[in-house]
């Protein structure tokens, strides 16, 4: 066999790492042109978030030899953003994010290919999401995050042996910063801990009590959400307070302003006000530089095998010296979102009644009084009372149609175990697998799309 | 666990004793081996004689046969893992595009989970009802009425909504009190200052915890934590007063400028 010429791409820097062999690789590196074409024409990766990280994101996955990207974003383009989102200029103030993204990097980087969506993530259907080989977060809140994350879990599927297919896991890049500090991380269901997990991690919000706001403030934060809580619903009673109003905004700053004064309290500024309503913390492009650069290069490292990946938590704190560190978290192994649950085969005859006595004689649950829902349904409930009576119906029919008559669902329990003489009260995610439905009777020949 | 096989994780990648050979490498170490063989043969012949040679031939042929083969069999590793499978996700996905059982349309979030289960587990007092105004199905907005069985509320009727958002029990329920109410900890918008909702909060709260909260501060509401301030000085200074004003605030009349409904 002649030795065969590669082509040089554009880029020397990702020929190097792509078709050179080397010994700090991922398992089944195959340097060569075929994987350096495979980046280019079947990777699709998602950035979620256009703005601090998801500008540079995308900057710097197109640089890195991805070319079929696709950004969603939903908001629109403020001033306070141009310090740091640099692909937008003046004149783009108020125009969808994504699509300003998109446009900018496409003229600047020849051969790419960038789909932007201007939307909520809530309102893609999850087929949107499967479409993908990775997904990168550039996200600002916990609820965005928990919402990606439960979308790529529920992809994951097990074997009988409780371990993941390797072709249902979307591994996931989370990013986040905020001022000086930063972290990135690498989630891939169903071998590292998946957000909920780790949500444990995260502090708990600073909230001010209500009777400290409306009597004893101290601090001009404090006038700013008596302003913002209290004093809006006495005066607009109905109307919700909307954070990007700017009369609504400036409502509250002048009634803080007043409040202010009346307690002798220093502070109040039209940009703290916005800081605290909106829970602004200010922000610097070199943290989101270094954040993103981090998840981009786990991203190539994850598709193309290229290198060893980060595992799995990195966070970075620039507030005081510099200082970065990598924790390898452990999954939680009952953790309801990516955990394998326990595997239950069930004839499709079996009632209600039926399983929810299975449960209680199965050895790894000995769950008693089991409440049962399925995909948010509650299918019984033990109680309340009132509950208890609107499901009781539901205990003669057939699990099989409850579950919508396929012939395998996600179905979560909670209950009462006794271990030890001990009571505790348990949640579990089970697996349930019906047998002889469409001809299939084993669970492993079940293969989901 | 950590590091599967896909996803190699902190360990060092020892499972490979060396790196894998090109293709005119393995050439270049056959012409190599084989040049070596002659060599050896040589000297044999000059020594051992024909069936001492033939032996030599036998056990070097054999054992490089096989080491080929090893590294044949190593350098076909499909490499970049991530993209076959991604490409043989593809194949798989036109095969079953007609598959019934697809995967799940609604979300069921970590938080919708958690309060399932706080839900199934109340444990509430005669004096407390629960109600899910948009039926069994929808577990993140629901009502709960309090009839305070003792102190200065007693006969009383006060309903509470309850908003719990998808992040539960990262963040506190909602709780507003739709009855308006003469209380020095419930304003007359329906905030209720009860340090467990705020402040206060921890995700091993849960829902039972926060209406025996609520039933508390009928029971014993507290002028130190004041929402309404001139409910909470009368209750201080004349709790004689106090009781009249919320008396007549119950039955539906006027305390100072402000008319209550009536809720017995």
């Amino acid at each position: 066999m002649a030795e065969t010429v590669v082509q040089p791409s554009r880029s020397r820097d990702l020929d190097k790492l792509l078709l050179r062999p080397g010994n700090i690789i991922g398992n089944n590196f195959d340097p060569g042109q075929e994987l350096r074409d495979d980046l280019a024409e079947y990777v699709k990766v998602l950035v979620v978030g256009a703005g601090g990280l998801g500008c540079e994101l995308l900057k710097d996955l197109a640089l890195s030899g991805f070319k079929n990207l696709e950004v969603i974003d939903m908001d629109t383009i403020e001033v306070t953003n141009l310090n740091r989102q640099f692909l937008f200029r003046f004149e783009d103030v108020g125009k969808p994010k994504a699509e300003v993204a998109a446009k900018r990097v496409m003229e600047r980087i020849r051969g790419v290919n960038i789909k932007p969506h201007y939307c909520r993530i809530e309102e893609k259907d999850i087929d949107f999401y499967s479409d993908f080989s990775i997904i990168v977060l550039g996200l600002d809140s916990i609820e965005a995050r928990s919402y990606i994350n439960a979308v790529a879990c529920s992809f994951l599927e097990y074997d009988s042996d409780d371990k993941p297919r390797d072709e249902t896991i979307k591994p996931l890049v989370d990013g986040g910063t905020e001022g000086f500090k930063g972290h990135a991380r690498v989630i891939i269901p169903g071998v590292t801990p998946c957000f909920e997990c780790t949500i444990w991690l995260f502090p708990p919000q600073v909230k001010f009590p209500l009777c400290t706001l409306a009597e004893t403030p101290r601090t001009a934060a404090h006038c700013i959400e008596y302003a913002h809580l209290i004093k809006w619903d006495e005066v607009h009673s109905g109307k919700t307070f909307d954070p990007d109003d700017p009369e609504h905004m400036k409502w509250i700053y002048n009634e803080a302003v007043k409040r202010a004064e009346l307690f002798g309290i220093p502070g109040v500024t039209y940009s703290l006000t916005q800081g605290v309503v909106k829970n602004i913390i200010p922000a610097i492009a070199s943290t989101n530089a270094i954040v993103s650069a981090a998840c981009a290069l786990e991203a190539l490292k994850i598709t193309t095998g290229c290198s060893k990946t980060l595992s799995n938590y990195l966070t970075y704190n620039g507030a005081e010296g510099l200082h970065t560190k990598v924790t390898e978290f452990v999954r939680d192994k009952d953790c309801l979102v990516c955990g394998p649950g326990v595997l239950i085969e069930l004839e499709t005859s079996v009632t209600l009644q039926k399983f929810i006595d299975l449960l209680e004689k199965h050895p790894d649950l000995l769950l008693s009084k089991a409440s049962v829902t399925h995909q948010g349904s509650s299918l019984y409930m033990q109680a309340p009372p009132v509950l208890e009576e609107m499901t009781r119906s539901n205990l003669n029919l057939p699990l099989f149609d409850l579950m919508g008559k396929t012939s395998k669902g996600t179905i979560h329990v909670t209950g009462t175990t006794s271990k030890n003489d001990t009571k505790t009260s348990v949640l579990r995610k089970l697996r349930v697998f019906f047998k002889g439905v469409d001809g299939v009777t084993d669970m492993d020949m079940a293969g989901g799309a | 666990m950590p590091g599967s096989s896909l996803f190699s994780g902190s360990q060092p990648n020892t499972s490979r004793q060396s790196p894998p050979l090109r293709y005119d490498d393995l050439m270049l170490g056959m012409v190599l081996g084989a040049f070596r063989i002659a060599i050896l043969m040589l000297w044999e012949f000059l020594e051992m004689g024909l069936v001492g040679i033939l032996a030599w031939i036998l056990v070097w042929v054999l054992g490089f046969v096989c080491f080929e083969f090893f590294l044949v069999v190593q350098y076909c590793g499909k490499g970049g893992k991530m993209i076959k499978l991604f490409k043989v996700k593809e194949k798989q996905r036109e095969l079953a595009e007609n598959a019934n059982g697809k995967t799940p349309v609604k979300k069921q979030s970590a938080g919708e989970l958690r309060l399932h289960k706080d839900i199934s587990e109340l444990n509430l007092p005669k004096s407390c009802v629960i109600s899910f105004p948009n039926g069994k199905d929808d577990l993140m907005n629901f009502e709960v009425t309090i009839r305070p069985d003792d102190g200065y509320y007693l006969g009383g009727t006060f309903l509470f909504s309850f908003n719990v958002s998808p992040i539960y029990p990262h963040e506190a329920p909602k709780v507003k009190c739709k009855t308006k109410v003469y209380h020095p900890n419930i304003d007359l918008e329906g905030n209720v200052c009860l340090n467990i909702l705020r402040e206060d909060w921890k995700p091993v709260l849960n829902i039972n915890t926060i209406i025996y909260g609520l039933f508390h501060l009928f029971t014993e509401p507290n002028y130190e934590d004041p929402l309404n301030h001139d409910a909470a000085a009368v209750l201080r200074d004349n709790p004689k007063l106090f009781e009249s004003n919320v008396r007549r605030a119950m039955a539906g009349g006027y305390v100072g400028q402000t008319l209550f409904p009536r809720c017995l």
